[in-house]
């Protein structure tokens, strides 16, 4: 594993591909917080890669300090409840295979997490895509289950595969989530005040920038979607506080070769005919209305949690570890702390033996500080 | 994981797609791509799926990331999230790493 801080290589070249754009940007972020003439002004991104570009290539260095980029619930693995571990647990103890993306594997549950199920003799397989989880249940005759987590951007290849009729040993147990939902969640929470979104590219990729316009009517925050350049992230941040400085209430798509106002329109057809939102705790954050993205009841014969009965109360008559009572993931990820005020980084959580889910995926904030740091000097 | 991955389409064969990512040759799915591609076509693609055909004069500046991304060292965090983007569009890879 890399030590943290580590120096990364090709960050200069990459930032300063063009140098005097991002000098001007940065400058004329630094004018416009200064003209906001209060401070901290404060924006939250909902993007694991987005943090993993603000960390690497040192931008928070470049921002002034009136000025706080946060991350907010952006990593799917990390706002993964605890009970949706635990029923993928429990599969595996009874013997079913189950088989899910790489960061799955160690996030912990009330007890125990994936991998511990694995090391004990459980069929767990890690894999890079839906697809390749259906090629598992093709090769055996055994039941496989594909615990499927991530975004609206992932639930899309989920969708793609339930719909191309998968073996008849094959099912899904979704811990999918959906991010509109929760940014009007994080809006309103009170010791946050966010004051603009920067809103994830590829998300909107599939979903198209038109669907923040609802959100900035209803909560009068503005909201750029931006991409994973250092020099995307550095306009798309200048576009948020300049709207945040003119007081404007609007939607920018200032990353106009991946995004467009309606999305990919297929996409979202087989995502919605696949999924439904129903309402879920996001670890850590709250009760999300409309987060979750489950199976439709005409992909019921494709749901592990209408296929199996999972018993998770035999799991909760355990004791929880006593560290995990420690974790400030959730306050992390509402954008009340930050992984440096945590008693337990890099020292009781490292990733190698994480305590959080923000430790264990590269899309979570822990994670992203201990290798890269959260403020590093390039 | 939202980082996904560009690549270069080599031939289309129904809905599948042989695509060239940096020198890796792979396969992706095309069942969710908002319009048509052909062979010489970039698409952005997400665990093993194109999810969107990027247009021509956009494919310079989307794959500069990426050529940064995966000079880096395999420890690098972000270039352990492009590589595993690829390893996604390998079929019957069965994959059981991490």
């Amino acid at each position: 594993m890399a030590a943290p801080a580590e120096r990364p290589t090709g960050a200069d070249e990459l930032k300063f591909r063009d140098p005097a754009r991002a000098r001007a940007l940065a400058d004329a972020i630094g004018r416009m917080v200064e003209q906001i003439g209060r401070a901290p002004v404060t924006v939250m991104h909902v993007c694991g890669s987005h943090e993993q570009a603000i960390a690497k290539f040192g931008l928070r260095h470049t921002f002034p300090d009136g000025l706080d980029v946060i991350m907010g619930p952006g990593c799917p693995v990390c706002v993964t409840d605890l009970p949706e571990v635990d029923e993928a647990v429990v599969l595996a103890e009874d013997g079913v295979r189950v088989v899910t993306y790489g960061d799955m594997l160690r996030v912990p549950g009330t007890v125990r997490s994936l991998a511990e199920v694995q090391s004990m003799g459980g069929k767990v397989d890690v894999v890079y895509s839906a697809a390749q989880a259906v090629d598992i249940a093709g090769g055996t005759d055994e039941e496989v289950v594909f615990f499927a987590s991530g975004f609206e951007t992932t639930a899309v290849a989920t969708a793609a595969i339930a719909v191309a009729n998968p073996p008849a040993n094959f099912s899904i147990l979704s811990a999918h989530k959906y991010i509109p939902p929760v940014m009007e969640i994080v809006a309103e929470m009170p010791d946050t005040r966010i004051e603009g979104f920067l809103a994830a590219g590829h998300a909107a990729t599939i979903t198209g920038w038109g669907i923040f316009e609802r959100f900035v009517e209803r909560h009068g925050i503005p909201v750029v979607v931006a991409g994973f350049e250092p020099l995307d992230i550095l306009a798309g941040i200048a576009q948020l506080v300049e709207l945040v400085r003119d007081g404007r209430r609007a939607v920018v798509n200032a990353f106009p070769r991946c995004v467009t106002r309606e999305g990919n329109r297929i996409a979202q057809q087989e995502l919605w005919r696949v999924f439904r939102t129903t309402g879920g705790n996001w670890r850590g954050i709250a009760h999300v209305p409309n987060g979750n993205l489950r199976l439709r009841d005409e992909f019921a014969h494709l749901d592990a949690r209408r296929r199996f009965r999972i018993d998770l109360k035999r799991l909760w008559t355990q004791a929880p570890a006593a560290l995990t009572q420690l974790c400030m993931c959730g306050d992390i990820m509402a954008g009340v702390s930050s992984p440096e005020k945590c008693a337990l980084f890099g020292k009781e959580c490292v990733p190698d033996a994480p305590v959080g889910a923000c430790m264990v995926s590269s899309e979570g904030t822990c994670r992203i500080w201990h290798q890269y740091g959260g403020h590093p000097r390039l | 994981m939202c980082l996904g991955v560009p690549g270069r389409v080599v031939a289309v064969n129904g809905q599948i797609a042989q695509v060239d990512f940096f020198g890796v040759r792979r396969e992706t799915r095309l069942d969710v791509i908002d319009e048509p591609v052909q062979a010489g076509d970039y698409v952005l693609n997400h665990v093993g799926f194109a999810i969107r055909r990027i247009p021509d004069h956009e494919i310079e500046e989307t794959l500069a990331l990426y050529e940064v991304l995966l000079r880096e060292a395999e420890n690098d965090m972000m270039a352990a999230d492009v590589r595993s983007e690829i390893d996604a569009a390998q079929l019957h890879s069965g994959g059981s790493g991490g």
